[in-house]
């Protein structure tokens, strides 16, 4: 360490060096119990509430509203359609969850208290995202029965399902992320969506198609290439969210 | 901190030989390679395209490495770095979409289409104005750069996914050069002879262009640095 450029600041050098402290600090409470805790305390603090879930479900149906009266498709139109109407659905929804996650713990002060809690930073980082991504599923759920009422195609099909948690698996995992950098922004609604559009469309993407192929009840070798990308982007997504989230909230 | 006279002569150096490197590029592009067999003229226009990805990826591929050896070290330089970087990868980006359309347009007869190729790469590009959009957005200029170097090294799935989709993906009609392919494209071509020494000397002058792009770009940074820095001293002495 003692190699470094001459340039940096005293200042650069103190942050450092408390970084290197909050490295080495031990935590006291089992990994996965400080995980399970932080989703658990979003959960409660949901359940009591209702604030999101209520006007996540809303959105939800308003927004199949809109689509079907928007698009006015017929039987055929809709079974093609279907599956980009349930993710845009999922990602816009998800989306209002996502940036009150962290905008929430930071408006009251609570962020802080949870950044010195002696647990692991990237402990947080999944209990919060296993938090947002329960929402997510809800939602993902309610809809798909949703869609299957007022679109009359079965959307419940143990494919689609593990399409659906893979797809989300790897939304929340990045978009947990990136909200927790669009909270210290000045306009941190637009911004949350202008950075996770980019980063979640190959996850969209593949969602889309893949499950438009298992709607169309095509053969495995048009479905499984997608579902295979899937996975990998949330192995890559989960492991970059791991390496980098410290960095994230370091303060 | 006063920008040394040597480094901005090795610059100056530079900028001529990229010049005289883009100049001759150009004559290769239009008089040494000939009209090719199927595409005819249009081809022409390839040389640039390619180039001019080559640009973009390595400048995104150096805002990675600028990325992880900031949050590493903490120095401002590596900030710089990342930020210069985007920004002359950007406007690569944007040329290689530019190019490709122009060249899209006899050869597939359309100026765009949702090709597999086609959106990655213009996931690519919205990824990279999202950085810029974040560095705008955030106002502690240390957070802001802790956050665009995270955001510079996850925006590079971008970047691979645009690489890798012609490799896996049968659907692309878009050719691929170097290694292999599933798909069937329109207008790919053979690369050989003259066609193949046009192409490394673009590729060459293009990875030029961009070192001294990106050198151009960090040396404003600095500048303007240093004149804000003026600035303050000439204010605290009124």
């Amino acid at each position: 360490m003692s190699a470094r450029g001459d340039s940096t600041t005293k200042r650069a050098d103190v942050q450092a060096a408390s970084a290197r402290a909050v490295k080495v600090r031990r935590p006291v409470t089992p990994y996965w119990r400080a995980v399970g805790a932080i989703a658990w305390k979003d959960l409660r603090a949901e359940f009591r509430s209702r604030e999101l879930i209520n006007s996540m479900l809303l959105f939800t149906l308003m927004t199949v509203m809109v689509f079907s009266l928007a698009l006015e498709l017929d039987a055929e139109a809709r079974q093609t359609t279907v599956a980009g109407v349930l993710w845009v659905t999922i990602v816009f929804a998800g989306l209002l969850g996502l940036s009150r996650s962290l905008a929430s713990e930071k408006d009251k002060g609570s962020l802080d208290a949870l950044l010195l809690a002696p647990i692991a930073r990237s402990a947080l980082f999944f209990g919060k995202m296993f938090g947002n991504l329960l929402f997510v599923l809800v939602i993902a759920f309610v809809l798909m029965v949703l869609l299957t009422v007022m679109f009359n195609i079965t959307l419940i099909h143990p494919l689609l399902i593990l399409l659906v948690v893979l797809g989300s698996v790897g939304f929340t995992t990045v978009g947990t992320l990136l909200s927790s950098m669009s909270v210290h922004a000045r306009s941190r609604e637009t911004l949350l969506p202008i950075l996770l559009m980019p980063v979640v469309l190959p996850i969209v993407i593949s969602a889309v198609r893949g499950s438009t192929a298992v709607l169309n009840e095509l053969p495995s070798e048009d479905w499984m290439p997608w579902l295979q990308l899937l996975a990998l982007a949330d192995v890559i997504y989960i492991a970059a969210s791991y390496a980098l989230f410290d960095f994230v909230v370091e303060e | 901190m006063a920008y040394s006279d040597r480094r901005t002569r090795i610059l100056t150096g530079l900028t001529y030989a990229a010049l005289a490197l883009f100049v001759v590029a150009m004559l290769m592009d239009f008089f040494y390679v000939g009209p090719e067999r199927q595409q005819g003229e249009a081809h022409r226009i390839f040389y640039v395209h390619l180039g001019s990805f080559l640009g973009s990826f390595l400048a995104f591929g150096t805002a990675v490495v600028a990325g992880i050896a900031y949050l590493r070290s903490r120095d401002h330089k590596w900030d710089t770095l990342g930020l210069s970087a985007v920004e002359i990868g950007l406007g690569f980006a944007t040329i290689t979409i530019v190019t490709g359309m122009a060249w899209a347009r006899p050869i597939w007869n359309t100026w765009w289409t949702w090709d597999p190729r086609l959106t990655s790469v213009a996931i690519m590009w919205l990824a990279y104005a999202a950085y810029m959009m974040l560095r705008t957005g955030i106002e502690d200029p240390e957070r802001r750069r802790r956050f665009a170097a995270v955001y510079g090294i996850v925006a590079f799935a971008s970047v691979l996914y645009t690489v890798i989709i012609i490799r896996v993906r049968p659907d692309t009609i878009h050719p691929v050069v170097a290694g292999p392919t599933q798909a069937d494209p329109e207008g790919a071509f053979e690369v050989s002879g003259r066609i193949r020494d046009t192409l490394f000397f673009n590729l060459f002058t293009f990875a030029v262009i961009t070192v001294v792009l990106v050198w151009h770009r960090i040396r404003l940074e600095n500048l303007s640095e240093r004149v804000a820095r003026r600035k303050m001293e000439v204010l605290a002495d009124l």
